[in-house]
């Protein structure tokens, strides 16, 4: 198989050629570990510092507020057990939604099991969460509002200055889950009214293994990871330089490039989802149009499942992902597609195309064709298109 | 998971060529199973000869690509066999022919035996014959047609 068009860059992003060569003197050159008294060591944790310094001004955040972490979902885990925890005597209430990542649902329903109350706010059918719902779901006892910016199957972008209004106005505090908007979408964390805010660079061409939590000053949370004194004593582990400073490369890269980046890729997604809706009948696209990623396009064709339509992709060369059962590792679609209120059959037909500025409009068209080709293909096969066929030609007789 | 890439090459070759897709045209028996919520549904079409032989089977199935296999093997498996040697065709045969399926699918094989099952009860119960150990399937499906009445 030599084509390969990769549109599958909400699961991960390639490490971009500038962001490895910044990394790659940390591995062999300066190998020093940042926490130690020499000055071999010393000149690494200068430079850690200064990867700090600019993720931290990229956001209107202080050096401080910036925790780095292994990722995305440690970030998550840490803000929320981390609040759960130092504000135990304040409530046990917390308020998310139904469309969070797993690394949010899993951990409120781990704290679910340890006395803490969780409200599961619901979402429209574009995957907007109602701010009258969230605000009439805040008790004296809530503690803390995990909402995520941006949902990483249907790119719906959420309301968050408004969300960390009204947190502010009674007195909780505000974690989002940033992992797919940090890098492609403009943050500044006062204007935006976030309190905590999880991020990971591998989905803005840095590496894996490798995110931030920005906790503002003042918030009290209690340390996730327990050890050494690394990151300001909140979280310990040795300094993974290489990977901060790659992270802060990455970022930077994207920051510079971002309003570009957002015209270029909307035109690509707008091209994408016109060219899907029109051509395949029985198509759907999920999520808000307007408040959306610019890289995310997600469709439910009918009649057909979700895997055996991934499979064909990549036999075809186009990596792609689905909320359909069999692909999630259990027997129901994707949480985020049931919420927005799709029935299962067609939440299993679901695809996710996520692009970015290498992809081509080339790539798209080529996409589309051949999701034109698989789908027939498909619907060929499929006993509920046989009989919607059948009903529509009863119907017309 | 990449379920690509844990498929045996069996599998694979049914998913990606596979035998007896199709209807047939007043069939001797038709039988649907599945579960919508599961995302996987099954259609076996059989042609029975006189002598309770099965002479032709095809399927049309909406389900993940080990669904997809393991119909196309249960169809190969079932023709030329009398309806009572097809009735021990059983999803443990389909799968070993298939050199197995990666576990989190195999709930999606079960259907094979299934659609079977209720193939031979329609051939069954339109011929008012009876075969020894054939039950009555069992059919959940629909809750689409609602979403789309709702939705305009």
């Amino acid at each position: 198989m030599d084509k390969l068009i990769y549109m599958d860059n909400a699961a991960t992003t390639r490490v971009a050629k500038q962001v490895l060569d910044s990394m790659l003197p940390y591995f062999t050159e300066y190998y020093g570990n940042p926490s130690s008294a020499y000055t071999f060591a010393g000149r690494i944790a200068d430079d850690v510092l200064k990867a700090r310094g600019r993720i931290a001004e990229m956001i209107g955040a202080k050096e401080r507020e910036i925790l780095f972490t292994g990722g995305g979902s440690e970030s998550d885990n840490w803000a929320i057990k981390g609040v759960a925890d130092a504000l135990k005597d304040k409530g046990n209430h917390i308020i998310t939604t139904k469309i969070e990542h797993h690394a949010v649902l899993h951990t409120c329903e781990f704290l679910e099991k340890h006395g803490y109350e969780v409200t599961y706010l619901n979402v429209d059918r574009n995957g907007s969460v109602d701010l009258n719902e969230l605000e009439n779901a805040i008790t004296d006892r809530t503690i803390l509002i995990s909402i995520m910016f941006a949902n990483n199957e249907i790119g719906t972008i959420e309301p968050v200055k408004e969300i960390g209004e009204i947190a502010h106005k009674h007195g909780v505090y505000f974690h989002t889950d940033a992992v797919q908007a940090f890098g492609h979408v403009p943050i500044n964390v006062d204007e935006l009214n976030i309190d905590l805010m999880s991020t990971s660079a591998h989905k803005i061409n840095g590496p894996k293994g490798i995110g931030f939590l920005y906790i503002r000053s003042g918030i009290k949370i209690s340390n996730l990871i327990h050890g050494g004194a690394q990151e300001y004593s909140k979280r310990a582990g040795t300094t993974n330089a290489a990977s901060i400073i790659g992270f802060a490369k990455a970022a930077e890269l994207a920051a510079k490039n971002m309003d570009e980046t957002i015209k270029y890729e909307s035109s690509l997604r707008d091209r994408l989802i016109k060219r899907v809706t029109e051509e395949i009948p029985y198509s759907i696209v999920n999520g808000d149009l307007e408040k959306r990623l610019s890289n995310n396009a997600n469709f439910c064709f009918r009649f057909i499942e979700g895997e055996s339509l991934l499979i064909l992709l990549d036999q075809n060369g186009i990596c792609a992902s689905s909320g359909s059962a069999c692909t999630s590792g259990s027997l129901d679609p994707s949480h985020v597609l049931l919420a927005i209120g799709l029935p299962h059959e067609i939440a299993h037909g679901s695809v996710r195309l996520t692009i970015s500025n290498e992809t081509t409009i080339e790539d798209i068209d080529y996409t589309v064709d051949t999701l034109k080709r698989i789908i027939d293909r498909l619907r060929s096969m499929s006993p509920l298109y046989e009989d919607f066929v059948k009903k529509n030609r009863e119907a017309s007789k | 998971m990449s379920q690509v890439t844990e498929y045996s090459s069996k599998v694979m070759d049914h998913f990606s060529n596979p035998r007896n897709v199709g209807e047939i045209e007043d069939p001797s028996g038709v039988g649907t199973v599945g579960n919508a919520k599961c995302g996987d549904i099954m259609r076996m079409y059989l042609d029975i000869d006189e002598n309770h032989v099965v002479r032709d089977a095809k399927f049309k199935t909406f389900g993940c690509g080990a669904a997809i296999a393991t119909s196309s093997m249960a169809t190969e498996h079932v023709k030329g066999k009398t309806v009572e040697e097809a009735l021990k065709v059983t999803n443990k045969a389909v799968m070993e022919a298939l050199d197995g399926l990666p576990p989190v699918t195999v709930l999606c094989s079960l259907l094979a035996e299934e659609a079977i099952h209720a193939a031979l009860w329609d051939y069954a119960t339109k011929n008012g014959i009876t075969i020894d150990g054939l039950k009555p399937p069992v059919n959940d499906i629909n809750e689409t047609e609602e979403f789309y009445q709702t939705q305009g």
